[in-house]
């Protein structure tokens, strides 16, 4: 009546017929080979007979938390079949511990595994999200306007060192990039614009679409996407983790608004450098056509410089600034807003400052698209 | 104000999963939020300064309601209070020097060297002098809380709240600050509010204290805890201030 089982150390013994005994000999721990409790769950099927499992584990060798969770395992089993087992015949730590494993009733009431909800009620969920969502947004700028106003008034409780040094980080210490993006970016369009252009021998009009396509465009358009990524990532990041270590908390607590000490700073800094990086991203981009028209389409200095000067308005510049600023108040709102409306813990962060240099992007171009429209019903 | 007036009430709390509070926090004692994790004992905290809305019931200092007063009086009642956070909270873009006078500079006229004395002053009375140029970042965990102590006095609050105080100190330093509460309440008559679960500070300090219960989710006891080791019969709290080693009919049977 003996069942010799696959694994060569546990093996299950009739020893009468309504006793199981389960013999494990050898080193049972996580590189053995696996004892499995399906052999048990065989010899258990469909045998009302069986009352008894006992456990010989007097040739047990090395053993480790792979022998427990079978013991368990065979236990639960033994449990489900209505057979009595005995954790006493054990040796003393294998005992303890099971017992340990057994003292606590599994909680079954926890609800994160439960089926999905009914469709209707998540998309009625997820519209009193977005609307509680689109709410917070709103109040955020709210808040925005009404500490710069108080600002104006001079009642906003700031310090201006915090100004200076958000300038600092977000001014010179961007020149490098930006100049290196815009530069390159320029020398890309008169690339593109060569090979066309040389066809008809226009050559020279590379410095016009140079000229005119960074001014207008290009060069507050990069400069807003290299802040989003570069300073609204740094203030949502430094906003978040200043939430998840309480230091928001406690600025509440003395009575400081949030918005007016952290929030004000930054978009001070923002507005005030966007419109001067704008200016150095177009000298640069401007510089990088002419280093093109100069070396591949043998134009010459005084050609190129005047080609470009009399092909920029005044106005496609201030347009291009005016771009900017608007782009750095995005940049600023959606890094600040995203950093203040981070949760309490360090994954937060991560997704605080992803989801700041998104909608800081999203917007600037979407933001852009408007200003077309808007400017070529306006006939500027 | 008359010292029979309750310091801090808190009238039908709800708090947000549907617990009941009802407690008075008098004048000068140090008052103890004590229960097991989960049970809502930090959640009442955030209440009671402030940084969270009760749905429903309201908070009063010195008989003036918290909860549903206008911004003024609001900026007047924080003004009147400090918190201690569980890991400091110091602001960590600034020294300990600027952490602690930032608020002095805000909310007084003193000038720059008086308000210096006063934060070196600050600072000594937790063991930090000498460290004003310190960034929170350069010093340990212990120490950023006592910084972060000195920057809840610093402008010499009427009350004090302490969020886990002892959770993360040596058992000296935890020892120390309990004394220094202590001082606290004795010389300058600070009412102080402390949620916790060490019980050795717990007996050592407490004058009173509300016991919230982590199944239930709501008050289960109020008064000191010596008392209410004494003569509870409530298996929850005698099991917590005993570290679950009596049960209920042992500790009847002590009493």
């Amino acid at each position: 009546m003996e069942t010799e089982s696959s694994i060569s150390m546990v093996k299950i013994l009739h020893r009468s017929p309504d006793t199981l005994e389960l013999f494990v000999s050898g080193d049972c721990n996580l590189y053995s080979q696996a004892p499995d409790i399906r052999i048990l769950k065989e010899e258990l099927e469909g045998k009302n007979a069986l009352k008894n499992l006992v456990f010989d584990l007097s040739g047990l060798n090395n053993w480790d938390s792979r022998l427990t969770t079978f013991l368990v395992a065979c236990c639960n089993l033994c449990r489900q079949y209505e057979i009595q087992y005995d954790l006493n015949t054990l040796p003393k730590g294998l005992h303890g511990l099971i017992a340990l494993a057994e003292a606590v009733p599994e909680k079954t009431d926890t609800r994160l595994h439960q089926n999905p909800s009914p469709f209707l009620e998540r998309v009625g969920l997820h519209t009193q999200q977005s609307y509680q969502k689109s709410l917070e947004i709103f109040t955020f700028i709210g808040e925005c306007l009404i500490a710069l106003v108080r600002m104006v008034t001079g009642r906003a409780r700031f310090r201006w060192s915090d100004v200076a040094l958000t300038i600092q980080e977000c001014g010179a210490e961007a020149l490098g990039i930006v100049a290196l993006i815009s530069f390159l970016i320029g020398l890309i369009l008169a690339f593109v614009g060569a090979v066309q252009l040389q066809q008809f021998g226009a050559a020279i009009y590379v410095a016009d679409l140079v000229g005119i396509a960074m001014v207008r465009e290009m060069g507050c358009i990069m400069t807003g996407i290299i802040m989003s990524g570069r300073t609204g990532a740094a203030f949502a990041a430094q906003l978040g983790s200043m939430k998840v270590n309480e230091e928001i908390d406690a600025f509440r607590t003395f009575g400081f608004s949030a918005v007016e000490f952290l929030v004000l700073p930054k978009m001070l800094a923002l507005i005030l450098m966007m419109p001067l990086l704008t200016v150095f991203a177009d000298f640069f981009g401007i510089l990088g056509g002419f280093v093109v028209g100069l070396g591949m389409l043998d134009l010459s200095y005084t050609e190129y410089f005047n080609e470009t000067v009399s092909s920029i308005s005044l106005t496609n510049f201030f347009i291009g600034i005016v771009k900017g600023s608007f782009f750095g108040i995005l940049v600023a709102i959606s890094g600040c807003l995203r950093g203040m409306q981070c949760g309490n813990n360090s994954a937060a962060v991560g997704l605080a400052t992803t989801s700041a240099v998104v909608s800081g992007i999203t917007t600037i171009i979407v933001a852009d698209a408007v200003f077309a429209v808007l400017f070529n019903a306006l006939k500027i | 104000m008359a010292s029979d007036t309750p310091h801090i009430e808190v009238e039908d709390l709800t708090m947000a999963y549907g617990s009941f509070v009802c407690i008075s926090i008098r004048r000068g004692e140090v008052f103890i939020i004590m229960g097991g994790s989960g049970c809502g004992k930090s959640t009442l905290l955030r209440h009671l300064v402030g940084l969270k809305d009760p749905s429903n019931g309201r908070i009063l200092f010195d008989g003036v309601d918290f909860t549903n007063a206008n911004e003024e009086t609001r900026q007047e009642i924080l003004r009147r209070f400090g918190v201690l956070f569980q890991s400091g909270a110091l602001w960590s873009s600034m020294t300990l020097a600027e952490n602690i006078s930032l608020p002095i500079a805000e909310f007084t006229d003193l000038p720059d060297r008086e308000i210096r004395e006063i934060v070196s002053y600050k600072l000594s009375l937790v063991g930090l002098r000498g460290f004003e140029e310190f960034y929170p970042s350069e010093i340990s965990g212990g120490m950023c809380k006592r910084a972060g102590l000195a920057r809840a006095m610093a402008l010499d609050p009427e009350i004090l709240f302490f969020d886990e105080p002892s959770a993360g100190l040596d058992p000296i330093s935890s020892r120390r600050l309990d004394d220094l509460i202590l001082q606290l309440r004795d010389n300058l008559g600070t009412t102080i509010v402390v949620v916790t679960h060490e019980l050795q500070s717990i007996f050592a300090i407490a004058d009173n204290s509300v016991f919230l219960d982590s199944h239930s989710r709501t008050m289960k006891a109020m008064g000191n805890p010596h008392e209410l080791l004494k003569h509870s019969h409530d298996p929850d709290l005698i099991q917590f201030l005993t570290r679950g080693q009596k049960s209920p009919t042992q500790s009847n049977q002590a009493a």
